[in-house]
Protein backbone atom coordinates (compact mmCIF):
# COMPACT_ATOMS: atom_id res chain seq x y z
CA UNK A 1 0.00 0.00 0.00
CA UNK A 2 2.91 2.27 0.99
CA UNK A 3 4.38 1.75 -2.69
CA UNK A 4 0.86 2.77 -4.71
CA UNK A 5 1.07 6.47 -2.53
CA UNK A 6 4.67 6.53 -3.11
CA UNK A 7 4.01 5.03 -6.73
CA UNK A 8 1.16 8.15 -7.03
CA UNK A 9 3.34 10.88 -5.20
CA UNK A 10 6.07 10.06 -7.81
CA UNK A 11 3.85 10.05 -10.74
CA UNK A 12 2.56 13.58 -10.03
CA UNK A 13 6.03 15.27 -9.60
CA UNK A 14 7.38 13.29 -12.68
CA UNK A 15 4.65 15.26 -14.28
CA UNK A 16 4.93 18.46 -12.02
CA UNK A 17 8.77 18.38 -13.04
CA UNK A 18 8.66 17.83 -16.90
CA UNK A 19 10.89 14.93 -16.29
CA UNK A 20 12.83 14.86 -19.94
CA UNK A 21 13.62 11.37 -19.82
CA UNK A 22 9.80 10.49 -18.81
CA UNK A 23 8.87 13.09 -21.71
CA UNK A 24 11.00 11.13 -24.31
CA UNK A 25 9.80 7.27 -23.01
CA UNK A 26 6.13 8.64 -23.33
CA UNK A 27 6.81 10.46 -26.78
CA UNK A 28 8.50 7.52 -28.19
CA UNK A 29 5.19 5.35 -26.43
CA UNK A 30 3.03 7.11 -28.29
CA UNK A 31 5.25 7.71 -31.37
CA UNK A 32 5.36 4.05 -32.05
CA UNK A 33 1.45 3.05 -31.13
CA UNK A 34 0.18 5.94 -33.10
CA UNK A 35 2.33 4.64 -36.37
CA UNK A 36 1.45 1.23 -35.50
CA UNK A 37 -2.41 2.08 -35.14
CA UNK A 38 -2.29 4.23 -38.50
CA UNK A 39 -0.74 1.49 -40.58
CA UNK A 40 -3.00 -0.77 -38.86
CA UNK A 41 -6.10 0.64 -39.83
CA UNK A 42 -5.09 1.46 -43.56
CA UNK A 43 -5.44 -2.41 -43.71
CA UNK A 44 -7.98 -3.11 -41.31
CA UNK A 45 -10.83 -0.26 -42.12
CA UNK A 46 -10.72 -1.81 -46.14
CA UNK A 47 -10.61 -5.19 -45.37
CA UNK A 48 -13.66 -4.50 -42.60
CA UNK A 49 -15.55 -2.62 -45.65
CA UNK A 50 -15.17 -5.49 -48.50
CA UNK A 51 -15.84 -8.03 -45.61
CA UNK A 52 -19.33 -6.12 -45.36
CA UNK A 53 -20.35 -5.31 -48.66
CA UNK A 54 -18.61 -8.53 -50.75
CA UNK A 55 -20.09 -12.10 -50.07
CA UNK A 56 -17.79 -14.76 -50.84
CA UNK A 57 -17.14 -18.39 -50.15
CA UNK A 58 -14.74 -18.25 -47.26
CA UNK A 59 -16.11 -14.93 -46.07
CA UNK A 60 -17.24 -16.52 -42.78
CA UNK A 61 -14.53 -18.19 -42.01
CA UNK A 62 -12.35 -14.64 -42.42
CA UNK A 63 -14.11 -13.32 -40.26
CA UNK A 64 -14.35 -16.22 -37.64
CA UNK A 65 -10.43 -16.44 -37.63
CA UNK A 66 -9.68 -12.58 -37.66
CA UNK A 67 -12.42 -12.38 -34.53
CA UNK A 68 -10.36 -15.14 -33.20
CA UNK A 69 -7.11 -13.48 -33.98
CA UNK A 70 -8.13 -10.77 -31.54
CA UNK A 71 -6.84 -12.72 -28.39
CA UNK A 72 -3.86 -13.23 -30.50
CA UNK A 73 -1.12 -13.52 -27.67
CA UNK A 74 1.27 -10.67 -27.98
CA UNK A 75 4.51 -12.02 -27.08
CA UNK A 76 4.08 -15.02 -29.41
CA UNK A 77 3.41 -11.98 -32.10
CA UNK A 78 6.92 -10.79 -30.74
CA UNK A 79 8.58 -13.91 -31.17
CA UNK A 80 7.91 -14.57 -34.77
CA UNK A 81 8.65 -10.88 -35.66
CA UNK A 82 12.07 -11.39 -33.74
CA UNK A 83 12.82 -14.64 -35.67
CA UNK A 84 11.61 -13.15 -39.15
CA UNK A 85 14.00 -9.71 -38.71
CA UNK A 86 16.92 -11.74 -36.64
CA UNK A 87 20.25 -11.46 -38.61
CA UNK A 88 19.73 -15.28 -39.02
CA UNK A 89 16.29 -14.86 -40.33
CA UNK A 90 14.75 -14.09 -43.46
CA UNK A 91 14.44 -10.95 -43.44
CA UNK A 92 17.85 -10.46 -41.65
CA UNK A 93 20.00 -8.37 -44.52
CA UNK A 94 16.99 -5.11 -43.76
CA UNK A 95 18.90 -4.98 -40.17
CA UNK A 96 15.45 -3.91 -38.69
CA UNK A 97 15.64 -6.14 -35.27
CA UNK A 98 16.01 -3.78 -32.21
CA UNK A 99 14.71 -0.54 -33.96
CA UNK A 100 11.09 1.38 -33.74
CA UNK A 101 10.59 0.19 -36.73
CA UNK A 102 10.60 -3.76 -35.60
CA UNK A 103 8.03 -2.29 -32.58
CA UNK A 104 5.90 -0.93 -34.93
CA UNK A 105 5.51 -3.98 -37.00
CA UNK A 106 4.75 -6.30 -33.98
CA UNK A 107 2.46 -3.87 -32.24
CA UNK A 108 0.32 -3.12 -36.14
CA UNK A 109 -0.05 -7.12 -36.40
CA UNK A 110 -1.49 -6.99 -32.83
CA UNK A 111 -3.92 -4.48 -33.53
CA UNK A 112 -4.82 -5.24 -37.04
CA UNK A 113 -7.97 -7.87 -36.12
CA UNK A 114 -9.25 -6.04 -32.99
CA UNK A 115 -9.76 -2.81 -35.19
CA UNK A 116 -11.06 -4.88 -38.59
CA UNK A 117 -13.19 -7.04 -35.97
CA UNK A 118 -15.13 -4.33 -34.03
CA UNK A 119 -15.13 -2.15 -37.53
CA UNK A 120 -16.93 -5.09 -39.58
CA UNK A 121 -19.03 -5.63 -36.96
CA UNK A 122 -20.19 -1.60 -36.79
CA UNK A 123 -20.08 -1.98 -40.22
CA UNK A 124 -22.34 -4.61 -41.31
CA UNK A 125 -25.20 -3.09 -39.51
CA UNK A 126 -24.78 -0.23 -41.22
CA UNK A 127 -25.06 -1.92 -44.79
CA UNK A 128 -28.04 -3.36 -43.07
CA UNK A 129 -29.63 -0.24 -43.68
CA UNK A 130 -27.79 1.23 -46.39
CA UNK A 131 -27.98 -2.11 -48.71
CA UNK A 132 -30.87 -1.32 -50.84
CA UNK A 133 -30.52 2.46 -51.82
CA UNK A 134 -26.88 1.86 -52.48
CA UNK A 135 -28.07 -1.16 -54.40
CA UNK A 136 -30.53 1.14 -56.42
CA UNK A 137 -28.41 3.74 -57.34
CA UNK A 138 -26.04 0.86 -58.75
CA UNK A 139 -22.71 2.33 -57.60
CA UNK A 140 -19.41 0.50 -57.48
CA UNK A 141 -18.13 -1.53 -54.88
CA UNK A 142 -15.45 1.00 -54.13
CA UNK A 143 -17.96 3.35 -53.51
CA UNK A 144 -20.27 1.24 -51.71
CA UNK A 145 -17.43 0.94 -49.55
CA UNK A 146 -16.52 4.33 -49.17
CA UNK A 147 -19.94 5.36 -48.09
CA UNK A 148 -20.14 2.98 -45.43
CA UNK A 149 -16.36 4.26 -43.83
CA UNK A 150 -17.50 7.58 -43.86
CA UNK A 151 -20.96 7.42 -42.72
CA UNK A 152 -19.90 4.91 -39.92
CA UNK A 153 -16.93 7.32 -39.16
CA UNK A 154 -17.30 7.47 -35.48
CA UNK A 155 -18.20 4.01 -34.72
CA UNK A 156 -14.85 3.25 -36.50
CA UNK A 157 -13.13 5.81 -33.97
CA UNK A 158 -14.49 3.58 -31.54
CA UNK A 159 -12.42 0.54 -33.34
CA UNK A 160 -9.43 2.45 -33.97
CA UNK A 161 -9.38 3.55 -29.43
CA UNK A 162 -9.50 0.41 -28.77
CA UNK A 163 -6.62 -0.65 -31.32
CA UNK A 164 -4.73 2.20 -29.35
CA UNK A 165 -5.56 0.55 -25.96
CA UNK A 166 -4.07 -2.56 -27.00
CA UNK A 167 -0.98 -0.67 -28.33
CA UNK A 168 -0.06 1.59 -25.70
CA UNK A 169 -0.37 -0.97 -22.94
CA UNK A 170 1.42 -3.90 -24.85
CA UNK A 171 4.89 -5.09 -23.25
CA UNK A 172 5.48 -8.54 -24.95
CA UNK A 173 6.09 -7.64 -28.33
CA UNK A 174 8.15 -4.79 -28.29
CA UNK A 175 10.18 -6.09 -25.57
CA UNK A 176 11.44 -8.80 -27.86
CA UNK A 177 11.79 -7.07 -31.07
CA UNK A 178 12.86 -3.79 -29.36
CA UNK A 179 15.08 -5.15 -26.64
CA UNK A 180 14.39 -2.31 -24.63
CA UNK A 181 17.08 -0.78 -25.52
CA UNK A 182 17.91 3.23 -23.11
CA UNK A 183 17.38 6.01 -25.74
CA UNK A 184 16.14 3.73 -28.82
CA UNK A 185 13.19 1.55 -28.10
CA UNK A 186 12.49 1.77 -24.01
CA UNK A 187 8.69 3.02 -24.10
CA UNK A 188 6.72 3.40 -21.10
CA UNK A 189 5.39 -0.43 -20.78
CA UNK A 190 9.49 -1.42 -21.26
CA UNK A 191 10.07 0.84 -18.32
CA UNK A 192 7.60 -0.35 -16.20
CA UNK A 193 8.81 -4.09 -16.60
CA UNK A 194 12.93 -2.87 -16.18
CA UNK A 195 11.98 -0.93 -13.23
CA UNK A 196 9.79 -3.80 -11.50
CA UNK A 197 12.87 -6.18 -12.09
CA UNK A 198 15.19 -3.87 -10.34
CA UNK A 199 12.42 -3.86 -7.35
CA UNK A 200 12.19 -0.06 -7.82
CA UNK A 201 8.12 -0.59 -7.45
CA UNK A 202 7.49 2.96 -6.83
CA UNK A 203 9.01 4.30 -9.88
CA UNK A 204 7.39 1.61 -11.90
CA UNK A 205 4.01 2.53 -10.29
CA UNK A 206 4.73 6.28 -11.65
CA UNK A 207 5.49 5.99 -14.74
CA UNK A 208 2.41 2.99 -14.79
CA UNK A 209 0.01 6.13 -13.94
CA UNK A 210 1.96 8.24 -16.13
CA UNK A 211 0.69 5.94 -19.14
CA UNK A 212 -2.97 5.34 -17.76
CA UNK A 213 -2.81 9.32 -18.11
CA UNK A 214 -1.79 9.19 -21.20
CA UNK A 215 -4.08 6.72 -22.39
CA UNK A 216 -7.29 8.60 -21.10
CA UNK A 217 -5.83 12.04 -21.75
CA UNK A 218 -5.93 10.52 -25.98
CA UNK A 219 -9.06 9.32 -25.79
CA UNK A 220 -10.33 12.49 -24.33
CA UNK A 221 -8.58 14.50 -26.89
CA UNK A 222 -10.20 12.37 -29.69
CA UNK A 223 -13.49 12.36 -28.40
CA UNK A 224 -13.57 16.30 -27.88
CA UNK A 225 -12.34 16.90 -31.53
CA UNK A 226 -14.83 14.54 -32.78
CA UNK A 227 -17.44 16.78 -30.85
CA UNK A 228 -17.10 19.62 -32.95
CA UNK A 229 -18.73 18.02 -35.66
CA UNK A 230 -22.38 18.20 -34.51
CA UNK A 231 -24.51 17.00 -36.83
CA UNK A 232 -23.01 13.60 -36.99
CA UNK A 233 -24.59 10.57 -35.37
CA UNK A 234 -22.86 9.53 -32.31
CA UNK B 1 -9.66 16.03 -39.80
CA UNK B 2 -8.79 12.92 -37.08
CA UNK B 3 -6.46 11.61 -39.40
CA UNK B 4 -4.46 15.27 -39.74
CA UNK B 5 -4.60 15.55 -35.76
CA UNK B 6 -2.99 12.11 -35.81
CA UNK B 7 -0.62 12.98 -38.24
CA UNK B 8 0.24 16.15 -36.31
CA UNK B 9 0.87 14.23 -33.14
CA UNK B 10 3.10 12.16 -34.89
CA UNK B 11 4.96 14.66 -36.79
CA UNK B 12 5.27 16.00 -33.72
CA UNK B 13 6.31 12.47 -32.09
CA UNK B 14 9.43 12.71 -34.48
CA UNK B 15 12.00 14.68 -32.90
CA UNK B 16 15.08 13.75 -33.95
CA UNK B 17 17.62 12.51 -31.28
CA UNK B 18 21.30 13.04 -30.54
CA UNK B 19 23.48 10.49 -30.31
CA UNK B 20 27.51 9.86 -30.70
CA UNK B 21 28.85 9.50 -33.99
CA UNK B 22 28.87 5.61 -33.92
CA UNK B 23 26.49 3.52 -32.10
CA UNK B 24 26.94 -0.43 -31.61
CA UNK B 25 24.99 -2.89 -29.73
CA UNK B 26 25.92 -5.00 -27.30
CA UNK B 27 24.36 -7.95 -25.15
CA UNK B 28 24.80 -8.10 -21.36
CA UNK B 29 23.60 -10.20 -18.85
CA UNK B 30 20.91 -8.71 -15.82
CA UNK B 31 23.30 -8.91 -13.18
CA UNK B 32 25.91 -6.64 -15.07
CA UNK B 33 23.10 -4.07 -15.75
CA UNK B 34 21.03 -4.62 -12.36
CA UNK B 35 24.83 -4.01 -10.75
CA UNK B 36 24.23 0.09 -12.19
CA UNK B 37 27.96 -0.04 -13.62
CA UNK B 38 26.90 0.03 -16.94
CA UNK B 39 25.62 3.80 -16.15
CA UNK B 40 29.18 4.37 -15.08
CA UNK B 41 30.78 2.75 -17.97
CA UNK B 42 28.55 4.06 -20.79
CA UNK B 43 28.86 7.76 -20.57
CA UNK B 44 32.61 7.42 -20.30
CA UNK B 45 32.74 5.53 -23.02
CA UNK B 46 30.59 8.23 -25.11
CA UNK B 47 33.03 10.57 -24.27
CA UNK B 48 36.42 8.89 -24.54
CA UNK B 49 36.04 7.30 -27.78
CA UNK B 50 32.70 8.96 -29.06
CA UNK B 51 30.88 5.63 -29.27
CA UNK B 52 27.67 5.14 -28.16
CA UNK B 53 26.78 1.65 -27.01
CA UNK B 54 23.50 0.05 -27.01
CA UNK B 55 22.91 -2.59 -24.18
CA UNK B 56 20.44 -5.28 -25.19
CA UNK B 57 19.89 -6.61 -21.48
CA UNK B 58 19.01 -10.48 -21.20
CA UNK B 59 20.55 -13.51 -19.63
CA UNK B 60 23.67 -15.39 -20.98
CA UNK B 61 21.66 -17.97 -22.27
CA UNK B 62 19.38 -15.04 -24.65
CA UNK B 63 23.03 -12.99 -25.03
CA UNK B 64 25.08 -15.54 -26.83
CA UNK B 65 21.62 -16.60 -28.89
CA UNK B 66 22.03 -13.19 -29.85
CA UNK B 67 25.48 -13.32 -30.92
CA UNK B 68 25.33 -16.57 -32.40
CA UNK B 69 22.52 -14.76 -34.76
CA UNK B 70 24.79 -11.76 -35.19
CA UNK B 71 22.15 -9.26 -33.79
CA UNK B 72 24.78 -7.41 -31.85
CA UNK B 73 28.12 -6.68 -32.33
CA UNK B 74 29.35 -7.84 -29.30
CA UNK B 75 28.52 -9.77 -26.14
CA UNK B 76 29.74 -9.56 -22.15
CA UNK B 77 28.79 -12.44 -20.55
CA UNK B 78 30.03 -14.34 -17.29
CA UNK B 79 29.59 -18.24 -17.92
CA UNK B 80 33.25 -19.64 -19.23
CA UNK B 81 32.06 -22.65 -20.18
CA UNK B 82 29.56 -21.40 -22.54
CA UNK B 83 31.46 -18.68 -24.23
CA UNK B 84 34.81 -20.93 -24.13
CA UNK B 85 32.00 -22.81 -26.47
CA UNK B 86 30.66 -19.97 -28.41
CA UNK B 87 34.61 -19.40 -29.15
CA UNK B 88 34.78 -22.92 -30.42
CA UNK B 89 31.83 -22.86 -32.88
CA UNK B 90 33.71 -19.88 -34.71
CA UNK B 91 30.86 -17.84 -33.28
CA UNK B 92 33.24 -15.23 -32.07
CA UNK B 93 37.29 -14.56 -32.59
CA UNK B 94 38.04 -14.24 -28.92
CA UNK B 95 37.55 -13.97 -25.33
CA UNK B 96 38.77 -10.88 -23.21
CA UNK B 97 38.23 -11.47 -19.08
CA UNK B 98 37.82 -8.30 -18.30
CA UNK B 99 36.67 -7.85 -14.41
CA UNK B 100 34.71 -10.39 -11.75
CA UNK B 101 32.71 -9.93 -8.70
CA UNK B 102 31.11 -12.26 -6.84
CA UNK B 103 27.48 -14.39 -5.76
CA UNK B 104 26.52 -14.54 -2.54
CA UNK B 105 23.81 -16.37 -0.80
CA UNK B 106 20.71 -13.97 0.04
CA UNK B 107 17.82 -15.53 2.58
CA UNK B 108 15.26 -14.49 4.97
CA UNK B 109 17.03 -12.60 8.08
CA UNK B 110 15.99 -15.05 10.51
CA UNK B 111 17.35 -17.49 8.21
CA UNK B 112 15.82 -20.33 8.99
CA UNK B 113 17.89 -23.18 7.58
CA UNK B 114 20.94 -22.01 9.51
CA UNK B 115 22.99 -21.32 6.18
CA UNK B 116 25.08 -18.36 8.07
CA UNK B 117 27.19 -21.02 10.22
CA UNK B 118 28.29 -22.57 6.74
CA UNK B 119 31.81 -22.80 5.89
CA UNK B 120 31.09 -23.45 2.10
CA UNK B 121 28.62 -22.68 -0.45
CA UNK B 122 28.17 -26.85 -0.43
CA UNK B 123 27.28 -26.52 3.05
CA UNK B 124 24.92 -23.64 2.27
CA UNK B 125 22.98 -25.71 -0.15
CA UNK B 126 22.79 -28.66 1.70
CA UNK B 127 21.43 -26.86 5.04
CA UNK B 128 19.02 -25.69 2.76
CA UNK B 129 17.91 -29.00 1.05
CA UNK B 130 18.16 -30.60 4.52
CA UNK B 131 15.47 -28.43 6.41
CA UNK B 132 13.70 -27.73 2.76
CA UNK B 133 13.66 -23.99 3.15
CA UNK B 134 12.52 -22.54 -0.11
CA UNK B 135 14.98 -21.67 -2.50
CA UNK B 136 14.51 -19.81 -5.68
CA UNK B 137 16.49 -20.65 -8.82
CA UNK B 138 16.57 -18.16 -11.88
CA UNK B 139 15.77 -21.20 -14.15
CA UNK B 140 16.43 -19.05 -17.32
CA UNK B 141 20.22 -20.91 -18.48
CA UNK B 142 21.58 -17.50 -17.57
CA UNK B 143 25.35 -17.39 -16.17
CA UNK B 144 24.03 -17.15 -12.65
CA UNK B 145 21.48 -20.05 -12.87
CA UNK B 146 24.44 -22.10 -14.33
CA UNK B 147 26.99 -21.58 -11.24
CA UNK B 148 23.49 -22.48 -9.40
CA UNK B 149 23.58 -25.63 -10.77
CA UNK B 150 27.04 -26.32 -11.15
CA UNK B 151 26.48 -26.19 -7.08
CA UNK B 152 23.81 -28.28 -6.61
CA UNK B 153 26.12 -30.11 -8.17
CA UNK B 154 29.13 -30.24 -6.24
CA UNK B 155 26.65 -30.47 -3.23
CA UNK B 156 25.35 -34.17 -4.87
CA UNK B 157 21.74 -32.54 -4.20
CA UNK B 158 19.82 -32.79 -7.03
CA UNK B 159 17.07 -30.14 -6.36
CA UNK B 160 13.53 -31.33 -7.72
CA UNK B 161 11.51 -30.91 -4.43
CA UNK B 162 8.58 -28.78 -3.89
CA UNK B 163 11.03 -26.36 -1.72
CA UNK B 164 12.75 -25.54 -5.20
CA UNK B 165 11.35 -22.68 -7.46
CA UNK B 166 12.72 -22.05 -10.96
CA UNK B 167 11.02 -19.12 -11.67
CA UNK B 168 12.17 -18.53 -15.18
CA UNK B 169 13.12 -15.03 -14.63
CA UNK B 170 15.93 -12.15 -15.12
CA UNK B 171 17.88 -11.35 -11.42
CA UNK B 172 15.64 -8.53 -10.07
CA UNK B 173 12.57 -10.79 -10.83
CA UNK B 174 13.88 -14.02 -9.03
CA UNK B 175 14.93 -11.59 -5.83
CA UNK B 176 11.18 -9.80 -5.86
CA UNK B 177 9.85 -13.56 -5.73
CA UNK B 178 12.06 -14.83 -3.27
CA UNK B 179 11.67 -11.77 -1.09
CA UNK B 180 7.91 -12.24 -1.30
CA UNK B 181 8.17 -16.40 -0.52
CA UNK B 182 10.86 -15.85 2.16
CA UNK B 183 13.05 -18.08 0.17
CA UNK B 184 16.80 -18.44 -0.56
CA UNK B 185 18.27 -17.56 -3.56
CA UNK B 186 21.82 -16.96 -5.39
CA UNK B 187 22.20 -13.92 -6.58
CA UNK B 188 25.63 -11.81 -7.36
CA UNK B 189 26.56 -9.12 -5.23
CA UNK B 190 26.09 -6.51 -6.98
CA UNK B 191 22.49 -6.80 -8.29
CA UNK B 192 21.55 -7.47 -4.45
CA UNK B 193 23.30 -4.22 -3.13
CA UNK B 194 21.40 -2.62 -5.88
CA UNK B 195 17.84 -3.70 -5.11
CA UNK B 196 15.18 -1.67 -4.22
CA UNK B 197 13.25 -3.88 -2.15
CA UNK B 198 15.17 -5.56 0.43
CA UNK B 199 12.64 -6.15 2.74
CA UNK B 200 13.53 -8.27 5.73
CA UNK B 201 16.45 -10.49 3.68
CA UNK B 202 20.15 -10.21 3.98
CA UNK B 203 23.20 -11.91 2.69
CA UNK B 204 23.81 -15.19 4.80
CA UNK B 205 26.58 -16.57 3.11
CA UNK B 206 29.40 -15.05 1.00
CA UNK B 207 33.16 -15.43 0.21
CA UNK B 208 33.78 -19.05 -0.50
CA UNK B 209 36.20 -18.56 -3.65
CA UNK B 210 33.74 -20.89 -5.90
CA UNK B 211 31.20 -18.49 -6.09
CA UNK B 212 33.70 -16.09 -7.84
CA UNK B 213 32.02 -14.72 -10.81
CA UNK B 214 34.07 -13.81 -14.20
CA UNK B 215 32.82 -11.08 -16.47
CA UNK B 216 34.44 -11.28 -20.30
CA UNK B 217 34.07 -9.74 -23.73
CA UNK B 218 33.17 -11.69 -26.35
CA UNK B 219 33.12 -9.94 -29.89
CA UNK B 220 30.46 -10.92 -32.64
CA UNK B 221 32.65 -13.24 -35.55
CA UNK B 222 32.58 -10.40 -38.52
CA UNK B 223 33.44 -13.27 -40.50
CA UNK B 224 30.07 -14.92 -40.19
CA UNK B 225 28.57 -11.64 -40.01
CA UNK B 226 30.20 -8.81 -42.17
CA UNK B 227 27.46 -6.44 -40.75
CA UNK B 228 29.06 -6.65 -37.45
CA UNK B 229 30.67 -3.32 -36.30
CA UNK B 230 33.80 -4.79 -35.79
CA UNK B 231 35.93 -1.51 -35.72
CA UNK B 232 33.69 -0.51 -33.09
CA UNK B 233 34.10 -3.37 -30.97
CA UNK B 234 38.10 -3.25 -31.42
CA UNK B 235 37.88 0.28 -29.93
CA UNK B 236 35.23 -1.10 -27.47
CA UNK B 237 37.38 -3.50 -25.84
CA UNK B 238 40.90 -1.56 -26.00
CA UNK B 239 38.74 0.43 -24.12
CA UNK B 240 37.85 -1.90 -21.34
CA UNK B 241 41.45 -3.10 -20.83
CA UNK B 242 42.68 0.34 -20.32
CA UNK B 243 43.50 1.97 -17.45
CA UNK B 244 40.62 4.32 -17.65
CA UNK B 245 38.34 1.49 -17.14
CA UNK B 246 40.11 -0.26 -14.46
CA UNK B 247 39.83 3.04 -12.39
CA UNK B 248 36.26 3.32 -13.02
CA UNK B 249 35.48 -0.38 -12.68
CA UNK B 250 37.51 -1.13 -9.38
CA UNK B 251 36.37 2.30 -7.73
CA UNK B 252 32.70 1.67 -7.92
CA UNK B 253 31.12 0.90 -5.05
CA UNK B 254 27.54 0.94 -3.19
CA UNK B 255 27.18 1.74 0.32
CA UNK B 256 31.28 1.84 0.67
CA UNK B 257 30.68 -1.72 -1.01
CA UNK B 258 33.72 -1.86 -3.89
CA UNK B 259 31.50 -4.18 -6.23
CA UNK B 260 34.06 -4.92 -9.18
CA UNK B 261 37.66 -5.97 -9.23
CA UNK B 262 39.44 -5.40 -12.67
CA UNK B 263 41.54 -8.26 -14.15
CA UNK B 264 41.48 -7.74 -17.56
CA UNK B 265 45.16 -8.35 -19.32
CA UNK B 266 46.70 -5.48 -21.18
CA UNK B 267 46.49 -5.96 -24.89
CA UNK B 268 49.88 -7.60 -25.38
Amino acid sequence: MVDLWEGLTQAFWLIVSLDAELAEIALRSLRITFTALALACLIALPLAALLAVRRFRLRRTVIAIMNALMGLPPVVVGLVVYVLLSRSGPFGALGLLFTPTAMIIAQMIVIVPLVASIAQQSLRELWHEYHDLLISMNVSQGQKMRTLLWDARRALLTAALAGFGRGIGEVGAIMIVGGNIDNVTRVLTTAIALETGKGEFALALALGFVLIALAISVNLAIHWISQTEREGRW
Amino acid sequence: MILRVVAVVISACLAPALHASETMRMAVTTSFHNSGLADVLLPRIAEDIDLEVQLLVVGTGQALKLGEAGDVDAILVHSRAAEEAFVAAGHGPRRTEIMYNDFVFVGPGEDTAGASGAASATEVLQAIAGTEALFVSRGDDSGTHKTELSLWEDAGIAPEAAWYRAVGAGMGAALNTAVGMGAYILSDRASWLNFGNKAEHEIVFSGDPVLFNQYAFLPVSAERHPHVKAGAVEKLEAWLISPTAAELINGYAIDGEQLFTFNAEPAG
